[in-house]
């Protein structure tokens, strides 16, 4: 339905300015005494679509975290298109959404009730909450559903949802963490397809995190991360280089295998 | 950020509270049910047991019915923030309350949102509590069931934001059986809620000391005078800075910055 809309050739991505839209510097995070995080580094652009691979437990989630401000970092610094995320948390909240990865609708609510809650704790008013719902529900395909419950919505579908959700106060920056954990093979193939055109016609900048390699394609950035640390980070076909593999399965597998950086 | 903008906010998580109460009728029916059956059984057969000699606010003899009530209202909101608290473990170790705290407001108006959200639930159990109290008999001065209000929010917020704080400090779901006996029993019997003050020094003064500190008193107090068109400064106080303590632990217990998720790890608390 809504892959119809996707063009056939990518338009021109337009020349990049200013900040990036996230830039992660020296990044470090621990509970008590584990590292979680250990001085991570890496930026994603303004309308550019990043990878961030890791096996469970590399550091993803406590990344996120921070990035979402569920905690904040004591070293390092997290910047959401220029503004600290500790200094200006509401400039840089303002311009991200989020899709995590625990599913967080409300299941007993509807479609449209959960879209207006969400738009409400971001200070938007009712009328322009249900204008952009039924603008996000249109472009994924869920028109008609809006007065459903979300417990009559498929696993597939949900997620839709909380996509179109995250994209309601017209973020700049769209998070997505393990996005199609549980999901079947062909509701992975309609999410993904779906985020890679809102970064592309929509221009939202996409950190999209997982464990999957077959959801990078070739021209896509990648931040590989493991133990907390930073392996690798540059376009699939960089890191394939640099690790003189054939694919990013061979290339993630060098980089995480061993204690030591590569 | 402006004035609109707190307002869409708090508007959207009272009407989400109140919508996903609606949908839990079970949960309307206990929290209903719970100061009935104290009410119809509990009360009248202490009624005989126990005299209420006149005391303040009350100006002749009252059945015990009727002093009764003004506990059992503060017993609803007492649960009322217990379950709120509950929900707030329960919505982190789900994650959904991830979804709350990524809002672009200040972290410290999310929580008051969602304290004031849940008086606003609390706060219409009671009224329909002290409806079905009225056709049992129990009628206080038609002008002390809007007096009463200023109070119910005060102590609503102050017993919400004990629950508030108590949810930072309950790492998971399966623990929470033990605050309720531990917080919300000891609460309950030690205050004046079922009998006066007076009555509990007869039978112990250390016990008497205990339930005149217990804030839970002040909350049942507070509301009791107001009911009756009086105020008492003393629980007035008492409440409020009650409200101010727990509220501001909350509110650091919950600080990015400082607060336990820092420490520990987000919900669930994965690498």
């Amino acid at each position: 339905m809504y892959e119809a809309a996707i063009p056939a050739e990518p338009p021109p991505i337009p020349a990049i300015h200013g900040p990036p839209a996230l830039a992660v510097e020296e990044l470090s995070h621990s509970f008590g005494k584990r590292m979680a995080l250990d001085r991570v580094s890496f930026a994603v652009a303004p309308g550019g679509f990043t990878m961030l691979l890791g096996l469970n437990g590399a550091g993803k989630t406590t990344l996120f975290s921070l990035i979402t401000r569920l905690y904040s970092n004591r070293t390092g610094a997290i910047r959401i298109f220029g503004f600290d995320l500790r200094r200006q948390p509401t400039r840089a909240l303002e311009r991200i959404g989020v899709v995590f990865q625990q599913p967080t609708l409300d299941l007993d609510l509807t479609v449209r009730q959960n879209l207006r809650y969400h738009g409400g704790l971001h200070g938007m008013s009712p009328s322009d909450c249900e204008a952009r719902a039924r603008e996000e529900l249109a472009r994924i395909g869920l028109a008609d559903r809006g007065d459903d419950k979300v417990r009559a919505l498929s696993g597939g579908q949900r997620r839709r949802v909380e996509i179109a959700r995250a994209l309601l106060h017209r973020p700049s920056l769209l998070l997505l963490d393990e996005p199609t954990v549980g999901l079947d093979a062909d509701s992975r193939r309609h999410i993904l397809t779906h985020v890679r055109a809102l970064c592309r016609e929509q221009g939202v900048a996409v950190l999209w995190a997982t464990h999957l390699m077959d959801e990078a394609a070739d021209e896509d950035s990648v931040v590989v991360l493991h133990q907390g640390r930073l392996r690798a980070c540059g376009t699939v076909r960089a890191v394939c280089t640099e690790t003189s593999t054939a694919g990013l399965p061979a290339a993630f597998a060098a980089l995480t295998t061993g204690e030591g950086r590569p | 950020m402006s004035a609109t903008t707190y307002w869409y906010c708090l508007r959207s998580i009272i009407v989400r509270e109140g919508l996903r109460f609606l949908h839990q009728r079970e949960r309307f029916f206990a929290a209903l049910v719970r100061p009935l059956v104290w009410l119809a059984i509990f009360a009248v057969g202490f009624r005989a047991v126990l005299g209420v000699s006149i005391i303040p606010p009350y100006e002749t003899y009252i059945l015990y019915d009727e002093y009764v009530v003004p506990g059992l209202v503060a017993m609803i909101q007492l649960f009322n923030g217990m379950q709120n608290s509950l929900s707030m473990v329960y919505d982190r170790e789900m994650g959904s309350m991830r979804t709350l705290l990524v809002s672009p407001l200040p972290r410290w108006y999310l929580l008051v949102a969602k304290l004031l959200a849940g008086v606003a639930v609390s706060i219409a159990q009671v009224y329909v509590f002290l409806g079905i109290a009225w056709l049992w008999g129990v009628e206080p001065p038609p002008l002390g069931y809007l007096a009463a209000l200023p109070a119910l929010l005060l102590s609503g917020l102050m017993l919400g934001a004990l629950g508030l704080l108590l949810s930072s400090f309950v790492r998971q779901l399966e623990n929470f059986a033990g605050v309720m006996n531990f917080v919300i029993f000891p609460m309950f019997f030690a205050s004046s809620a079922l009998y006066p003050l007076w009555r509990i020094r007869e039978g112990s003064p250390a016990l008497y000391q205990i339930a005149a500190w217990n804030p839970f008193t002040q909350a049942v107090e507070l509301i009791r005078f107001s009911l009756y068109l009086r105020v008492d400064v003393g629980a007035l106080l008492w409440v409020a800075g009650c409200l101010a303590l727990f509220l501001g632990a909350a509110v650091l217990a919950y600080d990015p910055g400082r607060g336990f998720w820092a420490r520990r790890g987000g919900p669930a608390a994965e690498a």
